[in-house]
C-alpha cells in the first residue's frame, strides 16, 4: 500500500502582479498630490491676505510715522516667526532635553505673536484714520480720501445686531420645535423647506430687502429719513440669511442630548416646556452658543445684502442710526472693488481693500474656531 | 413607599414633584410655549413663501411680455426693454463647469487622501486644520484672492504670450495663443472667476466628502483587503461606490452655492454695466469680459426705474430656479440614500 501523499490544495493567493501594484501606487500618488495642491492653495490664501495686509501697514507706517515704527514692527514680526517656529518644534525638544529654557519661553513668545497681530491691526487702523484726518467729517468715503475704520466696524455691528434680533428667536424657536415637539412626519416635511431657505443666494435676498422689506416694513413702521434704503432693511435680510445656520446647528445640539435626561425629567413630573427649557436647553447650551457664534460669523461676512440694500454704495458717515444708510466692512470692500465702482489709481484705497479683507478673515476665523470647539465639545460629552 | 420617602425628606422639590405627577387639567403654559415655537417655524416658512411669491409677482410682466427676448438678450443696464440674461446664463454655466472640472476632482481626491491614506501625519493634520478654517471664511475674501492671485497670474500669462508669439517655432507660437486665450481682458475673465469660486467651494467639497467617506464602515474596507484587493481597488470598488450618494449630495450643494455667489466674481471683475456679445466668435466670447446671473442681479438692482425692478425680479427668478433645482436634487438624493450602516 503506497503511502498516499496528501496533496495539499494549491494555495489560492491573489498575488499582486506588477500592473496592479503600479495602479495602486499611481492612485496613491494622485491622492497625495491632490492633498498637497489643496494644502498649497489654502496656504496661498492665508499667505496672500497676510502679506498684502502687512505690505499695506508697512507702507503706511513708513510714510506717516517714520522708520521707528517700521523697525519696531519688523522686530516684533521676527519674534513672532521665531515663536511659531519654536512652537512647532517644541514637541521634539522634550522635557528633559538640552533646551528646557526654550520650552519655558514658548508662551511668552506666543504672547509676543499676539501682540504683533494687535499692533498690526492698530497700525493699519491709525493709518487709515490718519488719511482722512484733514477733513472734519468722520466717515468712510474712499473717493474723498476718508478712511475711518470705526465707521465701517460700527456699521458691521449694527447690521449684525439687527440680524441677530431677527434670526435668534426664529432660528432657535424653529430648531427647538423641530427637535423637541415635531412628530417625525412633520419634521420630514418641514426640515427640507428650512434647508431650501439656506440655499437661497444672498443677491436674491438683497433684492428682496430693497424691493419688499424696505418699503413694506421699514418705511411703513419706522418712517426713515431716506425712503429708498436703510441699514434696518439690510439687517433684517441678513437675519433671514442666518436663520438656517442657527436652526441647523441648534437642532443638532438638542438632538445630541441623550433621551435619558428627558425621560428622567418627565418621570419627575415636569411638563414638556419645563423639560425643554430647564433640562434639554442647559445640556445643549454649548451647541446653542456655537450656533450663535457661527450665525454672527456668517452675518459679519455677508456682502451682497449690505452692498445692495443698505443704501450707501459710495460711503457713509459715522453714525449708529439703523434707519439711515450705512456701510459694513464687507460692503466697503464691495465699494472699493466691484466693477464700475472700482476705486482705481488711489493706492491706499486698493490696499485698504486687502487690509479690511485680512481683518475680516481674522475675525471670522476666530469666531469659527471658537464655534467649532464648542460643537466638538457637545459631541464629546454625550 | 416611594412617595412616603419623598415626603419624609420634605422640602419644595418633593412638593413640586408630587404636584407635577398629580396635576389635572390643561397645561396652559406648555401650550403657550409650543404655540410660540410653532410661530417661529411658521414665520420662517412664511418669509420663504413671501420671498418666492414676491419675486414671481414682480417678474410677471417680463414673462408675459417678452419671455424669449428676455432670455436671449445680453446684459444691458441702460434700457430695461432690451435687458436680458443670455450672457449672464452663459457665464454662470461656464463658471459651474470650471468649478466641476477644477474643484471637484481636487477636493474629492484630497478627501480620499485625508481619510484613507493620511492617518495622523503632520501634513494631514495641517491640511485638515487649513481646510476647516477656510470653510467659514466670507465669500468676498475669496474674491480678494481671485483679484490678488488669479487675475494677476492670468495677466502675467498674457504678457508672456506676447513674448512667445514673436518666436519662430510653431509650438511656442501655439502655446502663446493658448496663453492669450486664458489671459483675455487683462486676466479679468471667466477663468479667474471660476478659479476664485473653485477656491471657495474646495473646503466645502473636502469636508462633505470626508464625512461621506467616514460614514462607510471599516468592515467593508477590511473585507476588501481580506480577499486580496490592493488599497486602490478597495477604494475604487468598495469605498467610493458606498460613499457616492453622500459625495454627490455635498458636491451638488456646493455647486449651487458657487452658482449663487456674487461677491467673489464681482471682485474679480464680472461686468455690471452692459455686456452685449453680438456676433463675436464662441472662443472670443469665452475669453473676453464676462458676467454671471448674480452679477446681473446686482447690476439690475441698482439701475433706476420701475421697469428694472421687473427685470431684476425675473433675473432673480432664473437664478432661484437654477439653484433650487440643484438644492432639491441634492436633498432628495440624501433623503433617498440616507442609510445607517
Amino acid at each position: 500500500m503506497a503511502a498516499v501523499t496528501p496533496t495539499s490544495p494549491a494555495p489560492i493567493i491573489l498575488r499582486t502582479n506588477s500592473r496592479r501594484r503600479f495602479r495602486d501606487n499611481a492612485a496613491r500618488g494622485v491622492f497625495v498630490s491632490a492633498a498637497m495642491t489643496t494644502f498649497v492653495i489654502t496656504m496661498l490664501i492665508i499667505g496672500t491676505l497676510a502679506f498684502d495686509a502687512w505690505d499695506f501697514i508697512r507702507q503706511v507706517t513708513s510714510a506717516e510715522r517714520g522708520q521707528g515704527w517700521q523697525l519696531a514692527l519688523t522686530v516684533i514680526a521676527g519674534f513672532a516667526l521665531a515663536a511659531l517656529a519654536v512652537r512647532s518644534i517644541a514637541p521634539r525638544i522634550g522635557t528633559t532635553g538640552a533646551l528646557p529654557w526654550l520650552r519655558r519661553a514658548l508662551w511668552p513668545l506666543a504672547f509676543v505673536a499676539v501682540l504683533v497681530v494687535g499692533f498690526s491691526v492698530f497700525g493699519g487702523w491709525t493709518l487709515l484714520n490718519s488719511l482722512g484726518s484733514e477733513l472734519t467729517q468722520v466717515g468712510w468715503f474712499p473717493r474723498r480720501g476718508l478712511f475711518d475704520m470705526s465707521t465701517i466696524i460700527v456699521g458691521t455691528f449694527v447690521i449684525v445686531g439687527i440680524a441677530m434680533i431677527v434670526a435668534v428667536p426664529l432660528g432657535i424657536g424653529a430648531a427647538v420645535y423641530l427637535a423637541e415637539y415635531a412628530r417625525p412626519r412633520v419634521r420630514k416635511v418641514v426640515k427640507p423647506i428650512v434647508e431650501v431657505l439656506a440655499g437661497i443666494p444672498s443677491v436674491v435676498l438683497a433684492f428682496f430687502a430693497l424691493a419688499f422689506i424696505n418699503p413694506n416694513i421699514v418705511v411703513r413702521f419706522f418712517d426713515p429719513p431716506n425712503k429708498a434704503a436703510s441699514m434696518l432693511a439690510a439687517g433684517i435680510a441678513v437675519g433671514i440669511l442666518t436663520i438656517p445656520i442657527i436652526a441647523s446647528v441648534t437642532e443638532d445640539a438638542l438632538r445630541a442630548v441623550p433621551l435619558a435626561l428627558r425621560e428622567a425629567s418627565f418621570g419627575l413630573g415636569a411638563q414638556r416646556s419645563q423639560t425643554t427649557f430647564r433640562v434639554v436647553f442647559p445640556a445643549g447650551i454649548s451647541g446653542i452658543v456655537a450656533a450663535l457664534i457661527l450665525g454672527i460669523s456668517r452675518a459679519i461676512g455677508e456682502t451682497m445684502v449690505v452692498a445692495i440694500a443698505a443704501g450707501a454704495s459710495g460711503g457713509a458717515l459715522f453714525h449708529f442710526d439703523p434707519l439711515q444708510g450705512g456701510q459694513t466692512m464687507t460692503a466697503a470692500m464691495a465699494g472699493l472693488g466691484f466693477g464700475s465702482d472700482q476705486v482705481a489709481g488711489a493706492d491706499a484705497a486698493f490696499q485698504s481693500l486687502f487690509f479690511i479683507g485680512a481683518l475680516l478673515f481674522l475675525m471670522t476665523l476666530l469666531l469659527n474656531v471658537l464655534g467649532d470647539k464648542l460643537v466638538a465639545r457637545v459631541r464629546e460629552v454625550y | 413607599m416611594a412617595l412616603t420617602t419623598l415626603g419624609s425628606t420634605g422640602g419644595s422639590a418633593a412638593r413640586s414633584i408630587t404636584a407635577g405627577l398629580t396635576r389635572k387639567g390643561v397645561d396652559l403654559r406648555s401650550k403657550l410655549v409650543e404655540g410660540s415655537l410653532i410661530g417661529a417655524l411658521g414665520i420662517t416658512m412664511v418669509i420663504l413663501a413671501v420671498l418666492v411669491a414676491d419675486i414671481i409677482q414682480r417678474s410677471w410682466s417680463v414673462w408675459t411680455d417678452r419671455p424669449v427676448d428676455f432670455l436671449t438678450s445680453g446684459l444691458n443696464n441702460s434700457s430695461a426693454a432690451e435687458a436680458g440674461v443670455s450672457s449672464a446664463i452663459r457665464g454662470t454655466v461656464t463658471l459651474c463647469l470650471i468649478v466641476i472640472v477644477v474643484a471637484f476632482p481636487l477636493g474629492i481626491a484630497c478627501a480620499v487622501f485625508l481619510e484613507e491614506y493620511a492617518g495622523k501625519s503632520r501634513f494631514a493634520r495641517w491640511t485638515r486644520v487649513n481646510v476647516r478654517n477656510l470653510a467659514g471664511v466670507p465669500s468676498i475674501v475669496y474674491g480678494l484672492l481671485g483679484l490678488g492671485i488669479f487675475v494677476k497670474a492670468l495677466d502675467a500669462l498674457g504678457n508672456s504670450a506676447d513674448n512667445l508669439q514673436g518666436r519662430g517655432f510653431f509650438a511656442l507660437r501655439w502655446l502663446g495663443n493658448v496663453f492669450e486665450f486664458f489671459a483675455g481682458n487683462q486676466g479679468r475673465n471667466v477663468f479667474a472667476g471660476g478659479l476664485a469660486l473653485s477656491a471657495l467651494v474646495l473646503p466645502i467639497v473636502v469636508i462633505t466628502t470626508s464625512e461621506a467617506l467616514r460614514a462607510v464602515p471599516g468592515a467593508i474596507r477590511e473585507g476588501a483587503l481580506g480577499v486580496g484587493a490592493t488599497k486602490w481597488e478597495m477604494i475604487r470598488h468598495h469605498v467610493l461606490p458606498a460613499a457616492a450618494p453622500g459625495i454627490l449630495t455635498g458636491t451638488v450643494l456646493s455647486l449651487a452655492r458657487a452658482a449663487g455667489e456674487a461677491a467673489p466674481i464681482l471682485l474679480v471683475g464680472a461686468v455690471t454695466g452692459t455686456l452685449i456679445t453680438g456676433n463675436k466668435g464662441f472662443l472670443d466670447q469665452l475669453s473676453g469680459p464676462f458676467t454671471a446671473l448674480p452679477a446681473a442681479i446686482f447690476s439690475y438692482a441698482r439701475a433706476q426705474g420701475e421697469d428694472f425692478r421687473a427685470v431684476t425680479a425675473a433675473t432673480a427668478l432664473v437664478l432661484l430656479v437654477l439653484v433650487l433645482i440643484m438644492n432639491g436634487f441634492a436633498i432628495a438624493l440624501r433623503n433617498r440614500y440616507d442609510r445607517k450602516w
